[in-house]
């Protein structure tokens, strides 16, 4: 069936879940453990795509406090609670870029910055971390053309017609090139290699 | 080009928020009927997540301060989970006249029996694929609609979406299905109610506009419900529903 849960997907985050859950109960304390557990990564993946730890650190206190909010919207039975955490995270931080950019500004300094060079600095900090390790080789492994369009939507919060514009490329073509791109990639993270 | 042509190219686009906000309501709108979409949805959100959870940073212990204190006095938006239903009554009447509407409605469309019966084989068929899919459409979602005692009863809204509740009393559990509900500006909900048959409405859960799915697993136990109904609400969803149903499904006793 190909649905075996990704190696650390799920296991870790079953007592994050218990937490989360609580915390929509009123729980504070749960809440805090969440936080404890979510702040770095939801600071990293805001700082990623907003190039600024202030601004990143300002989605983060959002983002949490959203969390505190909404936490009884978490439904433990369609995802994670990290994946939902990190859903609104990636969300709030890619709103941020765009009301925060003119598009127009964002694409010509997406040309500028070759996101293969980005992506390589990034790869050379997380040396050390197997689980990031393994992420970072498997965007690696993708093919150019599948990897570029990803890195600009998802760590760029560029939209597909921002990223099709700037590749020159038509927009059903850059969106096929994500969907395959994502694909690629999880069969790389499950063959856990 | 501008127009999707296939909206099941959109699953990876959604998951990385690339689509713009109408293509976004539009691909929400045909998840809630596309079973294969909504498997694609949660197999890439768990690849995003590693994405995500590639990148870290340090965080100043004073921003945990400052998150807490904003939460000791932040109240948490609670529409269903821990509120109990306060004047929960959209009234009797107020029901008997919404279930007569439907009435009404489903005696007019005729071959409504018909149309209820296919579209029951057609949600068996569904619940066939989603054992097989247990795992990334949820399972307690799988586990209603393949109930040994599970039942189909489908409902034409106020606004010709067609809307279906499954029912395990067994499990006693309901499932929310809607097919192209119109997508809502973001300060709007639809919010899910279970109706008792002396007319008092349990909120049963907001169907999320920003979620990836417009069927749910019904929030709260089933209990003595005899209909589920549907109506809009200010985002946060409410403790008791604020405007007219756009449907009230009987879900028999």
């Amino acid at each position: 069936m190909g649905d075996e849960p990704l190696p650390h997907a799920h296991e870790p985050n079953d007592e994050l879940d218990t937490l989360l859950l609580r915390a929509a109960d009123g729980d504070r304390d749960a809440f805090a453990g969440v936080y404890d557990a979510l702040a770095q990564p939801v600071t990293g993946l805001a700082c990623r795509i907003l190039r600024d730890s202030g601004q990143a650190q300002e989605v983060t206190q959002d983002v949490m406090i959203e969390v505190w909010r909404t936490a009884d919207r978490f439904r433990p039975d369609l995802g994670s609670a990290k994946a939902w955490v990190l859903t609104l995270a990636h969300r709030r931080a890619v709103d941020r870029v765009r009301s925060v950019q003119a598009s127009k500004d964002r694409e010509v300094r997406a040309g500028m910055l070759s996101p293969d060079r980005d992506f390589d600095q990034v790869a050379e900090t997380v040396e050390g971390l197997d689980e990031r390790r393994r992420v970072h080789r498997c965007l690696a492994a993708l093919a150019r053309l599948q990897r570029v369009p990803l890195v600009l939507a998802y760590y760029q919060g560029m939209t597909c017609a921002e990223v099709a514009r700037s590749l020159s490329t038509p927009e059903g073509t850059v969106k096929s090139r994500m969907r395959k791109g994502l694909d690629q990639l999880r069969a790389c993270l499950e063959a856990g290699s | 080009m501008t127009s999707p042509a296939d909206p099941h190219l959109d699953a990876a686009a959604y998951v990385l928020h690339a689509l713009p906000p109408a293509e976004e309501a539009a691909f929400e709108n045909h998840l809630a009927g596309c079973e294969a979409c909504r498997g694609d949805v949660a197999g890439f959100r768990r690849t995003v997540t590693l994405l995500a959870s590639a990148e870290t940073a340090p965080v100043p212990e004073q921003l945990r301060a400052s998150v807490m204190a904003q939460v000791s006095r932040t109240p948490q938006d609670r529409a269903r989970r821990t509120s109990p239903p306060r004047g929960r009554f959209l009234g009797r009447y107020g029901l008997r006249l919404a279930l007569a509407a439907s009435v009404v409605a489903a005696a007019a469309l005729g071959a409504v029996a018909v149309r209820q019966h296919s579209e029951a084989e057609d949600a068996r068929a569904r619940a066939v694929q989603a054992q097989e899919q247990a795992r990334t459409a949820g399972e307690a979602f799988a586990d209603v609609l393949t109930a040994p005692d599970a039942t189909v009863h489908t409902e034409e809204l106020t606004d010709g979406t067609s809307a279906a509740v499954v029912v395990s009393r067994q499990q006693a559990r309901a499932v929310f299905t809607a097919r192209d509900l119109p997508a809502l500006p973001g300060d709007k909900v639809y919010e899910l109610w279970y109706a008792a048959e002396a007319g008092g409405l349990r909120p049963a859960g907001l169907l999320d506009s920003t979620g990836d799915r417009a069927s749910r697993v019904l929030e709260g136990p089933l209990g003595d419900a005899v209909a589920v109904g549907i109506t809009v609400e200010p985002a946060g969803g409410s403790d008791q529903p604020t405007t007219e149903p756009l449907g009230i499904i009987p879900i028999g006793a």
